[in-house]
Formats: structure tokens, sequence, C-alpha cells
């Protein structure tokens, strides 16, 4: 929203695709029944909602993009279930990717069972009406994501008992201190602890297991060093976020720790293809803005105009590098599986079928994980974690098509910029 | 990685062809070898005796179906032909009406990654070394690696599919290019391996890209969706023009194809040959020989290539003569070819 905004305002021919019917992102976008955006994060969502609006924008809405057929177009697909609206092959001059990030899951025994989530997935069924009013709710991982999401659990009535952080309190004592210089951040911090006040908290803590037959019944901690096993309905993990980084590395741009490369002014390695937000590394709300801000000026030709963000930006990206490093995810985690843990729902393929593949293209070839509907979408993020597997290749189309779809041949050029400006 | 090349990209369809007696007695011996072997792979290959139903739309095509018919029958293979209404009963999800078709219910389909897996097992157990490392030439019993080291060896087999030409220059062997489509799972969309006769007249045709409807059922109800072939096309990308062509030619046969999921597309590279022969056997350097150039068969014929080379090498008599694939048929004077 920023970038297309950012753009816009500076004059430029404008169109903003998004797979979900509901424009915000991930967090900003309206609950079901609702018009407006989800402002529980703050009122910048309304504002940038109000901008956006003033300008010309185009909207495409709930359309996907799933492939790039030749160089400078993209085809998207409706996301519509029962739609059968032709592809549309969109055209570009300049294109800003800003496709987000999803959580990372990590198997341990019982993950499978129905009811064990992500804190992500959690808050995302929250928001499409599921009833969470005195639910009993085991919330574990790492990160202040924890503790927004316990807050908004309990908002919604959930009743949260127990927040497991992983990291010990020789990582996290630096960065809270850190917080004390800047008093935003610790207000927020402050304010999310207080809505989830009364919830116990443990440093040191982890999940080990989930039992239960239909779903899940109790859940299994590891609690500095004791075994804690606690009731519950759901348990919601949240072991970090990934890069979506899978459309740009379709385009070519180049991936490195698993993060799209940028320069300052959010240029990828491909020329006239940007990127902003979490795709270029996890970095929350206010970075992913800035970064939105500064590709949609770039990629206007208003370069000083995008510099003037550039000091805010790289303390933000400090505040982040910090954050990375107090909730480093520690190595027992890539230990709760057992042999017969499945690491990919969608093939069934266990740990031990893992253990000893030499790559993540061994392990697709060989044992078929990661190759089922989600493309290894949840399963490589952990194998990448457990195995260490680096590798990724990238094949159209980034999500699921149908088939008509890949072979639309017709060109519906609805997004041509005709404003050819060159950039520096 | 073992399986990595083309191997990894093809569809693992075991089918008998006939376009040359020659290609018939290969990959119909080498399907004998699969259904032998067949009980001793491990599950993850995925073998499954599907057979192959070659689908006619008119009366020409049905005509081509009896003569293949006589064809496998005079050759003591069996099949039998499908008419119009066996055919719709046999796949349901095909246009209606069809001409028929020819079931061949000898035909299987796998996985090949796995099937690989499984062979580099068995060698191993035979006491084969494996180096993952790449040949950056080999002559005269010298293998010379990429990481610096050599390999000395008596017998030295080029088996390196599509990329054989860089280890053995002047071979004639050419990339030809292959699209497949693999949807999320339909479990009893597709029953048999389904093959447009028409796919003999297109891939048949050496000069130009070709698309054909081909499609199979996987073992996780998953549908693989081929097939392409295109010459000089050497990246490894999605061609938008050629996709279209082979799901608008799917559609032809199968409409509601259009509207399942696709998972993913890919694209391999397969070793043609001139004739459409695999490259099987010794060369002018006494310590080099060959094992490839099996273009899109190559899954199919590989127990059989192995079972005709190892014969060679160990002076065995072979099940069926090694002649028509040895690659010295392409140093004879040109002359002789044209007659050959
Ligand atoms: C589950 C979860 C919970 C989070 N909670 C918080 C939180 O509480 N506080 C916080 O600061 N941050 C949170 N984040 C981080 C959040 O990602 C960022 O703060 C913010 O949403 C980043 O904005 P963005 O524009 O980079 O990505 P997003 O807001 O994720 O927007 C990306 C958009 O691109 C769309 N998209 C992706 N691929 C395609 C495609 N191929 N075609 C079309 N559209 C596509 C997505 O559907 C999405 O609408 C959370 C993230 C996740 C995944
Ligand atoms: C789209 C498509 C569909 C197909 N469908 C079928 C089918 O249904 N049925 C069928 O029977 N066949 C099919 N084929 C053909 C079949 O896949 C191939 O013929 C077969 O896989 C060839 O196996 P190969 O071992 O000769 O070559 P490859 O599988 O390509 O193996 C060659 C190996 O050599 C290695 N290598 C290459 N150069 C070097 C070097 N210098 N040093 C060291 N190693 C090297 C490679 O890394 C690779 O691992 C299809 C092919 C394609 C492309």
């Amino acid at each position: 929203m920023a970038a297309a905004t950012r753009a816009a305002e500076a004059g430029q021919q404008v169109g903003l695709v998004d797979d979900n019917p509901r424009i915000g992102g991930q967090i900003w976008r309206s609950p079901r029944g609702s018009s407006s955006l989800d402002t529980s994060h703050g009122e910048e969502a309304s504002k940038w909602r109000q901008r956006l609006m003033q300008t010309s924008v185009e909207q495409l809405q709930g359309w996907s993009i799933f492939a790039q057929p030749a160089p400078g177009q993209l085809l998207a697909e409706s996301q519509e279930c029962d739609s059968f609206a032709e592809a549309l092959e969109l055209s570009f001059d300049r294109l800003i990717l800003a496709t987000g990030a999803r959580e990372r899951f990590l198997p341990f025994p019982g993950w499978t069972l129905p009811n064990v989530m992500g804190v992500g997935g959690l808050q995302a069924m929250l928001k499409g009406g599921l009833p969470i009013a005195g639910k009993r709710i085991v919330i574990a991982g790492s990160g202040p994501l924890l503790l927004a999401v316990a807050a908004t659990l309990k908002k919604a009535g959930g009743e949260v008992l127990h927040i497991c952080e992983q990291a010990p309190l020789r990582q996290i004592a630096p960065f809270a201190l850190s917080l004390l210089a800047d008093p935003g951040k610790l207000a927020q911090g402050i304010g999310y602890r207080l809505a989830t006040l009364g919830v116990p908290f443990s440093i040191n803590c982890w999940p080990v297991e989930a039992l239960g037959d239909t779903a899940i019944r109790s859940v299994v901690l590891s609690n500095n060093g004791r075994r804690q096993e606690i009731a519950c309905d759901y348990i919601a993990c949240g072991f970090h976020l990934v890069p979506n980084t899978e459309l740009a590395s379709l385009l070519g741009c180049r991936i490195e720790n698993d993060a799209v490369v940028v320069d300052d002014f959010q240029r990828t390695t491909v020329r006239d293809i940007f990127c902003a937000g979490e795709p270029t590394g996890i970095g929350g709300l206010e970075i992913s803005l800035l970064e939105g801000e500064i590709s949609g000026l770039t990629a206007a030709g208003k370069i000083s105009d995008a510099e003037s963000l550039l000091k805010r930006r790289r303390s933000m990206q400090r505040f982040s590098d910090r954050l990375f490093r107090a909730f480093r995810l520690r190595d027992e985690l890539r230990k709760l599986s057992q042999p017969g843990t499945l690491v990919c729902r969608c093939e069934d393929v266990p740990f031990s079928a893992l253990q000893h593949q030499p790559s993540w293209r061994a392990a697709k070839l060989h044992t078929r994980c990661g190759m089922g509907p989600c493309q290894g979408r949840v399963c490589g993020a952990a194998a990448s974690f457990l195995f260490g597997f680096e590798e990724h290749s990238v094949r159209p189309p980034v999500l699921p098509a149908r088939i008509a779809s890949l072979g639309s041949a017709a060109v519906l050029p609805l997004l041509e910029i005709t404003d050819k400006q060159e950039i520096p | 990685m073992i399986g990595g090349g083309a191997t990894a990209a093809g569809m693992g369809h075991i089918v008998t062809m006939d376009d040359t007696p020659a290609q018939f007695a290969l990959s119909s011996y080498s399907q004998s070898l699969w259904s032998q072997l067949a009980p001793e792979l491990p599950s993850n290959v995925e073998y499954a005796q599907c057979g192959t139903i070659w689908v006619a739309t008119d009366e020409e095509e049905m005509c081509e179906v009896h003569r293949k018919l006589d064809y496998y029958l005079s050759r003591g293979s069996s099949a039998e032909v499908l008419d119009s209404e066996a055919l719709a009963a046999a796949e349901p999800n095909l246009r209606r009406p069809l001409a028929g078709g020819l079931l061949v219910r000898s035909d299987a389909v796998l996985y090949p990654p796995c099937a690989a897996a499984y062979l580099l097992q068995e060698a191993l157990r035979h006491n084969t070394k494996t180096i993952f490392d790449t040949a950056v030439s080999a002559a005269n019993g010298r293998v010379q690696l990429k990481s610096g080291g050599t390999i000395h060896a008596d017998i030295i087999i080029n088996a390196t599919g599509a990329l054989s030409p860089a280890l053995s220059p002047g071979l004639q062997v050419k990339k030809r290019k292959g699209h497949l489509i693999i949807t999320d799972r339909y479990p009893g969309y597709v029953r048999h391996q389904l093959v447009e006769l028409g796919y003999l007249k297109s891939a048949h045709s050496v000069a130009t890209d070709s698309v054909a409807f081909n499609v199979q059922p996987r073992a996780t109800g998953q549908i693989l969706i081929g097939s392409s072939r295109q010459y000089g096309a050497e990246d490894s990308g999605v061609d938008q023009g050629i996709l279209a062509a082979m799901i608008a030619r799917a559609a032809l046969y199968m409409p509601s194809l259009p509207s399942l999921s696709a998972l993913r597309v890919w694209t391999g590279f397969r070793a043609a040959t001139p004739d459409k022969l695999p490259l099987i056997g010794p060369t002018e350097d006494r310590t080099m020989f060959l094992a490839t150039g099996h273009e899109g068969l190559g899954i199919t014929t590989s127990l059989a290539t192995a079972r005709l080379l190892a014969d060679h090498l160990l002076n065995r008599p072979s099940a069926i003569p090694l002649a028509p694939y040895l690659p010295t048929r392409f140093s004879r004077p040109a002359i002789e070819m044209a007659h050959a």
C-alpha cells in the first residue's frame, strides 16, 4: 500500500495486485464481516488506506501472480474458488514485489494433530470468525510476535494459559536493555505485556510433544529443563517468519540468506524490479512500510525523496538485527522430532527419511518432501532449519494455478504503464 | 546426484514402442526386465502396471490401432482393441465420442528418481564405489575430474545423457527439450497412461517443435501431463507458447482437464540421436563405451541397456542383438548410412 501510494502520488500509473480479496496484507486486512481495516496494530492502517484511495491506483484484489510468461509480463489468476475467469496477463515497466512472509513451523511429535497451529494461523482464523472465547490456549515459540498474538487472543476472550519463549535470558537480556534507548518500542512491548498480564511467561521453554487422539488434549513443555504438561484446546506456535521469496526468485532476483537481495533503494539485482517489506528480511510492520515508501519513490524516480528516508530505515534495520540475535532459535529445537515425526505433511515424509539426505533437491527427489500442494512452503523452512539445506529452485507456478490459467496466452494489458521515465 | 538429470525430469512411463523393429526389441525386452524386477522394487519406486491406452480419435487412427495390434501380436506381445464405448468406460474423463484405442496391459509407470536410487543401492551392495564429481574429460583409460583427481580404468562408460557429447566430442547426441505439468491429487481421474496416436507423427518430426497428449496417473493420485519436444532450446526455462499448446492439446482429449489445479511445471532434456535409437557399446577408443542417447525412452530401456552392455563386456550371449545400437553405426561411410 505504501509503495503503490507513494509511486502514484509521484504521478505514476500504478496497479496493485494482491491475492487476498481484502486489502491490507497480513495484519491490516479487515476481519471477516467488516469493511474497515484492522487497526489493532495502530491507526497507521486507516491513514494509508485513505491516502491510497485518493490516488488513481488500480486495484486487483483477490488475484494471485503465479508466473512470468516473458520478461516484463506476469500472469495472474482469480482466487475465487468457483471463478472461471480467465487468467490476466499483466505487463509492467517497473515492478515492486511486496509478497510478505509466512510462518515457520517446527516439527515435534504430535505437531500434526488438529488444533496445533501457527500463531499467525490462529490469528488469521480468529479474523475469519473462529470462536475462541473460553478456549484454553498455550503459546510457544520465539520473539515479540508471541506477546502480540497473546494480546489479540485475550482480547477475543481466549484463555491464554502460558507463553513459552525458547530463547535463554542471556540472549534476550541485551535486547531488553537496548529497548530502554527506544521508548516507542518499549511502550509497545509494555502494552502487549500489560494486555497479557496474568499469563505465566517462561523463557527457556519450548514444546516437546503434543498429546491427543483426534485433536490436541495437552502439550508437554520443556520448561527450564523440567517437563511440564498443560491441558489445552489449542497450542499456537511461532518460530519466526520466513520471507516469501518465491516470486522474486522466479523473476531471477538474487536471494541470499533466504531473503531477496536489495540495495538501499530497494532495487533487486534485476533491473526495474524492486522489493520491499518482509521478503528482503524479516523486520515487522514499521520497516516494511518504510521500505514500501522508499521503493515507491525510487520506482517513480524520486530518488532524493527516497534518500531522506534512508536514515530512519537504517536505525530500524539495526533494531531488527538486534531482535534477530535476541531470539535466535536454539539447537535443541532441531532435536524435537522422533524418527516417525512427519516433516512434510503433504507427502507424509517422516524425519527419518530426510535425516541422511545430502541436499534439499535430493530430499525432494528421493522422498517427495516439499513436492505436494504446498510445494515446500511449510516443510521447506522447517527442513532448512533442521538439516541446513540451502538451495532453492523455483519453478512456475509460484502458487498452484488452474491448468487453464497456466496455458493462457491471451494478453490483457491491464497495467500498461506508458509513462517511460528513466530511473538512475 | 543420482537420478538428478533427465531421470528427475522424465515421466517414468515403461512403454513398448514400435517405431522400428530395433526400438521394439529394446523396449519390450526392457519392459519385461522391469516387470521381473518389480517384486524387488521398494514401494517408493511406485511401480504400477497400469497399462497404456493409445487413443484414436478417428477411423484413420483406428487403422493405426489395428496395425499396431498386429505388430504386437506378431512379435509375441499382447494388446487389446477398445471400441468407442470400451474406451469411454475405461477412461470416463476422455472426450466423447472417440473412435477407440489400443490397450497394452503390460506397460507400467514408475517414479524414476527413486528407481535410480534403488539401482544405485544395488550397485553399492556389489562393491561399487561412488564419487560425486564432474568428469571434465574421459579417454584412453583416464577420467579427469573437476576437483583435480584422475581415475584410471580399463573400461569407462559415458552415461551422461544429454551432456554426453561434452565427454565424447563429436557424439551425435542433441538435446531435445520437454515440458511436463504435475497436478494436485485427483485419484481415479486418469487410470491408464494415455497417449494420443498422433504422438507417433509428432514425435517423429525431427525438425519442428511439437506437442502431444500424454497423461499419466501417479501413485499419489496426481496427474502428470505431457508432452512437448523441441530442438535447439538450450535454456531450461518454461516456454509459454509451448506450454499453452500442450495444454490446448490435452484439453482436446480431456475437456475438464484445464479446470484442475497445477502444482508445478518443469522441463528436461532428452538425449536425441539422428535415428532415434540409443548408443550402446564400444567406441574407437578401446577403453570408452557408451550408454546414452535414449531420448524419450531412457527410463524404459535402462535395464536392457545395462544388460546388453554387461553381456558385451563379459562376452556373454545377449537376449537381443546389440548391433542396432552400436555407436559405430554413425562412423560408417555416409552412403552405407543412407541404406541402413
Ligand atoms: C502470521 C503473521 C503474523 C504477523 N503478526 C505481526 C504483528 O503482530 N506485528 C508485526 O509488526 N508484524 C507481524 N507480522 C509480520 C508482517 O508480515 C509484517 O509486519 C507486515 O505485514 C509486512 O508487510 P508486507 O507488505 O511486507 O507483507 P504482507 O502484509 O504479508 O503483504 C503481502 C501481501 O502480498 C500478497 N501476496 C504474496 N504473494 C503474492 C502473489 N504471488 N500474488 C499476489 N499477491 C501475493 C499476500 O497475500 C499479502 O496480502 C506477521 C506476519 C505473519 C505471517
Ligand atoms: C519430459 C521428458 C519426459 C520423459 N518421459 C519418459 C518416459 O515416460 N519414459 C521413459 O522411458 N523415458 C522418458 N524420458 C526419457 C528419460 O527421462 C531419459 O531417457 C533418461 O532419464 C536418461 O537417463 P540417463 O541416465 O541416460 O541420463 P540422465 O538422467 O540425464 O543422467 C545423466 C547423469 O550424468 C550426470 N553427468 C552429466 N555430465 C557429467 C559429467 N561430465 N561428469 C559426471 N556426471 C555427469 C548428470 O548429472 C546426471 O546425473 C523423458 C524425458 C523427458 C525430458
